[in-house]
């Protein structure tokens, strides 16, 4: 009843709606928003803090048979979404604001996924051991031993 | 009257949603502005991390004229000046002699036994060298400044007027001529032609900003060392020329790995080394290998040494800062680690990665010198090197106090009346175990570079020193006693 009293302000206020709209797509597309969507481990090296980490991933064993996420996300679709939305909040805020501990090291929780994720494939070799995903004081971790796999050697 | 304010109120009410709407959505689009701005910085970074404003050439010593083009690596460069203690070492200039006095009693009768300050920063290295008593009180050649200055123009302009031919493919020639030139002349006179620590041009190509080595030591000293059959397989390159048919001479510029290089300019000057012959040619003893008993075969074999002990009359030698040496022997070369890998280590600024020209100690920086592939914390990590360098410097403290005793028992001896005859078993002692005690001494990482080798090098130390005393006793043991049944 109020806005049809003020027809003007309700314009602008419309039309402010379609410009923060069109700024928000604009920059979305710009970043290459839409690539975070995607399986494409090119799009994990857009800000170009995970360069080392792409590139030792083409040179590592497992370059043919996994990319980023199959490793680093869980395998479920809401579970990857939810992993997804979280950690690209940290790294947007952490690569915007240049606030991070360099290195860049994983956190105990993406290790868990990790570690998942390891057994999801060699489950017909691991199953007879239990690894205790995400439990630190338990789990035991393949990368311990298997560090080379994803990455390759380290220098 | 009630009606009317519930009707006031609401609008009011009205009034406030569409203010707060539209503060909203403007820092709403000023948000995103803000962000897109950021992400197009990013990208920028990213495509082109080097604008040439100015020419450099091997001619441009000044590093502020490569400063404008490398603005990155020139401000990491510039706080080489900065001073900080470590544990054990860092880069302020402590009075050895007054903080270990011993060192006043191994060196006497040697230019270090009047001034052994610790080095300060790259920055100071040229001045450092004009201050220290070792040059104002005692006369230096020229060759002293290979290493404390940028020199690469003072050779090739030298060797230019030497009468070398000009041009590019005469370079190492005209460096070759023009550092035979400076290495003998007097101290002062060639400390006039330089005015830059080092530079820019020490470690880079100015073409193509390639890492390239040019001081004739270092040059002369890896191809000797490659001739050699030490066996060298964290410097891939030489062992690869050998495979080959040792064709030519090993050249590291075209030869070594990047890898290799990235620790090579730093052994360009991070050696063992003696002035060799009149011509006071600075030379690394490496012919027959790195090792500490290697490179005193050598000095054996030449028959080099740097004094006479003031108290005892040994024939001694004086380790310089053998750094590569130790490095060469230690777990982080053998897996391929550089030295720029830890005292340079690659820094993020945006989106672009440099490494920290900076040069330090990685105690100072330990997130970017070891985290990259130790990933435990940083305080594990500096316990771990902290307990690696308390070690050391414990067996480092019982080798001083061996060579102590040695020196005391010889100029006992002496004054006793013993011979040079008697006495040359237990000096030849002291120059071995002095020799080992003096390279762990002098390398620059309280023997992190290589612990089990400074370790054993200092176990070595420690029984040639306690030989040495009991060849005192035998040789100056009073011949009848000898003879009594």
């Amino acid at each position: 009843m109020t806005l049809r009293k003020h027809p003007l302000l309700l314009l602008a206020i419309v039309a402010l709606f379609g410009v923060v709209a069109g700024l928000c797509t604009y920059t979305f597309t710009y970043a290459q928003g839409f690539s975070y969507f995607s399986n494409d481990p090119q799009a994990c090296m857009n800000c170009h803090i995970m360069r080392e980490q792409f590139d030792g991933w083409q040179k590592s064993p497992h370059h043919a048979v996994a990319s980023c996420n199959d490793c680093h996300t869980p395998h479920s679709f809401i579970p990857k979404y939810l992993s997804k939305a979280e950690n690209g909040f940290w790294h947007s805020k952490g690569f915007t604001l240049q606030d991070f501990h360099e290195p860049i090291m994983i956190r105990q929780k993406n290790v868990a996924v990790l570690q998942q994720n390891c057994v999801a494939c060699h489950e017909q070799i691991v199953d007879g051991i239990n690894t205790h995903p995400g439990d630190p004081k338990k789990m035991l971790d393949c990368l311990h031993c298997h560090r080379e796999v994803g990455h390759g050697p380290i220098r | 009257m009630n009606s009317s304010s519930r009707f006031s109120d609401q609008r009011g009410f009205a009034v406030w949603i569409y203010v707060v709407t539209l503060i909203a959505l403007g820092v709403a689009a000023y948000v995103a502005l803000v962000f897109y701005q950021n992400i197009v910085d990013r990208k920028a970074e990213a495509k082109q991390d080097v604008f040439r404003v100015v020419e450099v050439s091997d001619q441009t010593i000044d590093p502020a004229i490569w400063g404008k083009n490398y603005p990155r690596q020139y401000d990491s460069y510039k706080r080489t000046v900065d001073t900080e203690r470590t544990n054990h070492g860092g880069s302020e200039a402590f009075q050895h002699l007054d903080k270990d006095p011993v060192w006043r009693r191994i060196f006497a009768g040697y230019a270090f036994g009047v001034d052994y300050r610790e080095e300060r920063g790259h920055a100071y290295m040229l001045l450092d060298q004009k201050e220290t008593e070792r040059v104002t009180k005692f006369k230096q050649p020229g060759a002293c400044l290979q290493c404390h200055a940028s020199t690469l123009n003072l050779y090739i302009n030298e060797g230019l007027k030497a009468g070398v031919p000009p041009g590019k493919s005469n370079w190492e020639a005209q460096i070759q001529k023009g550092f035979e030139v400076v290495c003998k002349m007097p101290y002062v006179e060639a400390a006039k032609l330089v005015e830059h620590p080092v530079s820019c041009i020490d470690c880079h190509d100015a073409e193509n900003m390639n890492l390239r080595v040019n001081r004739p030591g270092f040059l002369n000293g890896i191809r000797a060392l490659a001739k050699s059959d030490y066996p060298t397989p964290h410097l891939p390159s030489i062992e690869r020329w050998r495979k080959d048919g040792r064709k030519g001479q090993y050249e590291p510029n075209t030869d070594a790995t990047r890898q290799e290089l990235r620790s090579m300019v730093c052994a360009q000057c991070h050696v063992e080394y003696y002035f060799k012959g009149e011509g006071k040619l600075v030379t690394y003893p490496w012919d027959k290998g790195l090792k500490v008993e290697q490179i005193e075969a050598y000095y054996n074999e030449v028959g080099h040494n740097d004094w006479k002990h003031k108290e005892t009359g040994a024939g001694v030698l004086k380790a310089q800062h053998p750094e590569f040496e130790m490095w060469s022997q230690g777990i982080h070369a053998r897996s391929g680690v550089s030295c720029a890998d830890c005292h340079m280590p690659y820094v993020r600024e945006g989106a672009i990665k440099v490494s920290n020209h900076h040069v330090r100690s990685p105690l100072l920086n330990v997130a970017q010198a070891c985290q990259t592939c130790h990933r435990v914390s940083e305080k594990e990590i500096t316990a771990r090197a902290l307990l690696v360098q308390d070690r050391n410097a414990a067996l480092l403290t019982r080798a001083e106090q061996a060579l102590l005793g040695l020196i005391d028992a010889i100029v006992a001896a002496q004054k006793a009346g013993a011979t040079d005859a008697q006495l040359k078993a237990a000096r030849d002692f002291q120059r071995q175990a002095q020799w080992r005690l003096d390279f762990v001494a002098a390398e620059n990482s309280m023997g992190f570079h290589a612990p089990q080798e400074a370790a054993r090098i200092l176990a070595e130390a420690i029984d040639y020193a306690r030989q040495g005393e009991l060849a005192v006793a035998r040789d100056t043991k009073a011949p009848v006693l000898a003879a009594t049944p």
